[in-house]
């Protein structure tokens, strides 16, 4: 870009909106030890995957419970382990302050958004709200359905979960941040969970695949054992090492 | 309103030219009048293929540069006054192509002919892309071995998105395999995949198999496109092709092996 004559008309930015998959820390104790202990060993299984991590903490069960944990020593001891905190919901009022003295948005429990930019606060007082507790992992990102054969130099990229409903051929690559279901050959490439969502899996309904992989971990059709070669399966993460079995 | 069909596949030598060819001689002969353009600027092979090459004067760069008008670059058949053959040139490049000016092309013979028929040039640069751009069905010849398979494979992937139908979000280019080069005991030998494989991995409308044949070599060597060939193979192959895409229903031939006599008979053989 020219910047000789920086024109007035140019906008020099632009304000976007997104939402991003964000692992969530749910907390059910205020027993520090406890949490290193376990947080420890969480990271044990994937230490890549959690390393400078953005880090959402969820105060919501604990004040649901009554339990008023210390959102300083908190915060420092997950910078500790290496995850970059980027805020909190389901705070008290003491909280949230917190939280804002150390320069972390405050979130509405409802959705990524930061609670203040529309409404302050306020629903952080619904306390007892269980049903919204077990609808919290947000499922409203993008899926993609494709019903016409994925060709060898094609990609297909979806955002939230993608369905297939023919073959993916040799050389053709399909990604999805969610599931991937192939219902038809699945030849080419295949990654589940691309932003490290390890959650995710891969179903397909004959497996030929050059490559699986679910937030990262990958295998190439050399390693993929021939009982599993050519029938429907379902491939997940375990600890690291994928998994697959028939389905 | 007239019907572009691409004649493409990725890989060259796999009966492209051939096939053009024979499919638009076929469609004149049952009397549509068809138009069949060569591509394959820089090569130039239809002109041979059909037998007329000594009467080229235009041909397509000309037309698209204004040099020519398409009456005067378009050849008609001797043998068939249905059918008209639009030379590519031998000594232009490439560039010479346009979009604009093959889309005029294409909507001048529209007015006029019932279908349009045009000869990719293998890989996917500027005269295969274009050739198939503004196509409303796609033959895609294939033959039995990996390689051309994928890159039929890659041709189709373009096919779908880089059409004009696709950028117009219209119906998609019907798209038919054509696996030619067929030879049933090299098959059975395991060195040729069979037409089960191959239409496993594509996933495609079969519209036909041609066999591998002398009668083709002997056809082009006289310049005569091998559908005119009635008694041999490759011929009635063409002939069983143009009839299914015109909606005839005939039963696939060329796909199991010859009988080999008595013996294999009573050994029960196929
Ligand atoms: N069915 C067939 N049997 C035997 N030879 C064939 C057959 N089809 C094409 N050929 C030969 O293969 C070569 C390439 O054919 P051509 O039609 O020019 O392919 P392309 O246009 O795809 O490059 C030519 O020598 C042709 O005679
Ligand atoms: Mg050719």
């Amino acid at each position: 870009m020219s910047t000789s004559s920086p024109s007035l008309q140019k906008a020099a930015l632009e304000f976007k909106s997104t939402s991003l998959t964000v692992p969530v820390l749910l907390l059910a104790s205020i027993d520090e030890k406890h949490i290193e202990l376990q947080l420890q060993e969480k990271i044990a299984q994937a230490p890549e995957f959690f390393k400078h991590s953005p880090l959402l903490i969820d105060l919501q069960k604990l004040n649901g419970q009554g339990l008023d944990m210390d959102l300083q020593s908190l915060v420092k001891q997950v910078r500790d382990l290496g995850f970059l905190p980027i805020g909190i919901r389901g705070g008290n009022d003491r909280q949230n302050r917190a939280a804002l003295d150390m320069n972390l948005p405050v979130h509405s429990l409802h959705g990524g958004n930061s609670a203040a930019t529309h409404k302050p606060a306020a629903k952080t007082l619904a306390v007892s709200s269980e049903v919204e507790a077990s609808k919290q992992p947000e499922q409203t990102l993008e899926n993609k359905l494709i019903t016409q054969p994925v060709r060898s130099g094609q990609r297909v990229y979806a955002k939230g979960d993608l369905i297939v409903t023919a073959t993916v051929s040799a050389g053709a690559e399909i990604m999805a941040e969610g599931n991937i279901h192939v219902y038809g050959t699945l030849r080419g490439r295949a990654l589940a969970g691309v932003p490290g969502n390890i959650n995710s899996r891969i179903f397909c309904s004959d497996l030929q695949a050059e490559l699986i992989s679910i937030a990262g971990i990958y295998q190439l059709s050399d390693d993929l054992s021939p009982e599993t070669a050519h029938k429907p399966v379902q491939i997940s993460l375990d600890n690291q090492t994928l998994i697959i079995k028939d389905i | 309103m007239a019907r572009i069909i691409v004649v493409t596949s990725g890989k060259g030598g796999v009966g492209k030219t051939t096939t053009s060819a024979a499919i638009a001689m076929g469609l004149a002969k049952r009397g549509h009048k068809t138009a069949v353009i060569d591509f394959d600027v820089g090569l130039r092979n239809l002109d041979l293929i059909m037998g007329c090459e000594r009467r080229v004067v235009y041909d397509l760069v000309n037309v698209i540069n204004n040099e020519a008008t398409l009456n005067q670059a378009l050849i008609r058949d001797k043998r068939c006054d249905q059918l008209y053959i639009l030379p590519a040139s031998q000594t232009r490049d490439k560039d010479a192509l346009t979009t604009e000016g093959v889309g005029k092309i294409l909507e001048e013979l529209a007015k006029d002919f019932k279908y349009i028929v045009c000869d990719s040039p293998a890989g996917i640069e500027r005269g295969a892309t274009l050739a198939m751009y503004f196509a409303d069905d796609a033959f895609v010849v294939t033959n039995p071995e990996v390689s051309s398979v994928r890159d039929s494979d890659r041709m189709l992937g373009i096919l779908s998105s880089k059409s004009r139908r696709a950028e117009r979000g219209e119906d998609p280019i019907r798209e038919y395999l054509l696996l030619s080069r067929y030879s049933p005991d090299r098959v059975k030998l395991g060195e040729m995949l069979s037409v089960d494989d191959v239409q496993e991995i594509l996933s495609l409308h079969l519209l036909g198999v041609i066999p591998e044949s002398k009668s083709v070599l002997n056809a082009s060597n006289s310049g005569t496109p091998v559908i005119l060939d009635e008694q041999s193979d490759a011929g009635q192959a063409y002939q069983d092709i143009v009839a299914r895409y015109l909606g005839e229903d005939k039963p696939h031939r060329f796909i199991e092996e010859e009988k080999k006599g008595l013996f294999s008979k009573l050994l029960g053989r196929k």
